[in-house]
């Protein structure tokens, strides 16, 4: 895979996430997605945002265009340094929440985009990768 | 403050989303349409979203409780003018509005808040209006 483009955000406000969430678009838009896509994709990463700041109380993304073959897409990867997920498998499921939200977040995400990774080490921070292709 | 402006309009009540929400801006106006009810004895909500591009499940479950919390208060709510790109995004994220009228334009937004507690107004219990859960 070979980065095309790379851009920083930190996170530390709910009022970053709609510059945030503009900046996603600008990319999308650059490399061409079309608009159902780029709709699932901004709306994954603000779900995402939204549990870095519930959960974490914010922290960076790291946007990226990607190239893979003849694919292009959008990597966004959210790294927090918040207190972890203990049963990853369990966050994954529909429904499950600790928080006192609707516990679609983390599922519902992974739905919307091409490609899902999460690490998560308790008491250090989760790191959430997600990856959108243009056509996927 | 930021504010998104609800019009009153006979018993009904206007709110035309023409920003990108934020938090805040989203629970204020849960709270100004729930006490605008209340205060007018409004009927209906009608909340025009077709300039949202991005309806995540916070926003989502804002909508929801503006609508369970006005039916409580006796008045109607239609969400009209979603994109299509955001109705797909919505089901496939796993939120598919229950409880929430939606219709597709204003005009037919309002037909329906009419219908809805029109003469026929008796018929309301036996509908599904449990709002999202």
């Amino acid at each position: 895979m070979v980065v095309l483009n790379k851009d920083r955000m930190s996170i530390q406000r709910e009022q970053d996430v709609v510059p945030f969430r503009n900046r996603v678009k600008e990319y999308a838009v650059k490399i061409g997605m079309g608009l159902v896509n780029q709709t699932k994709l901004i709306t994954a990463a603000s779900e995402l945002v939204r549990n870095m700041l519930r959960y974490a109380q914010g922290g960076e993304v790291l946007i990226e265009v990607v190239s893979r073959g003849r694919e292009n897409g959008v990597r966004l990867t959210f790294m927090d340094k918040g207190p972890g997920i203990a049963d990853i498998d369990q966050a994954m499921k529909d429904g499950f929440s600790t928080g006192r939200s609707l516990g679609l977040g983390l599922p519902g995400t992974k739905r919307l985009v091409s490609e899902f990774n999460i690490r998560s080490q308790v008491g250090e921070g989760t790191t959430v990768t997600i990856i959108k292709w243009k056509n996927g | 403050m930021e504010k998104i402006p609800i019009l009153r309009m006979g018993q009904f009540l206007l709110v035309t989303i023409q920003v990108d929400l934020y938090d805040r801006l989203a629970l204020n106006l849960e709270s100004d349409l729930v006490q605008m009810v209340n205060k007018t004895g409004a009927r209906g909500v009608l909340i025009d979203i077709s300039a949202v591009s991005i309806v995540d499940s916070f926003m989502g479950r804002i909508l929801g409780n503006i609508a369970s919390m006005s039916k409580i208060l006796d008045a109607e709510t239609v969400v009209v003018g979603m994109q299509p790109a955001v109705a797909i995004t919505l089901v496939e994220l796993g939120l598919p509005l229950k409880g929430v009228y939606t219709a597709l334009n204003v005009e037919k937004g309002m037909e329906l808040l009419r219908s809805r507690i029109g003469p026929d107004h008796e018929e309301l219990d036996d509908d599904d209006d449990g709002g999202i859960e």
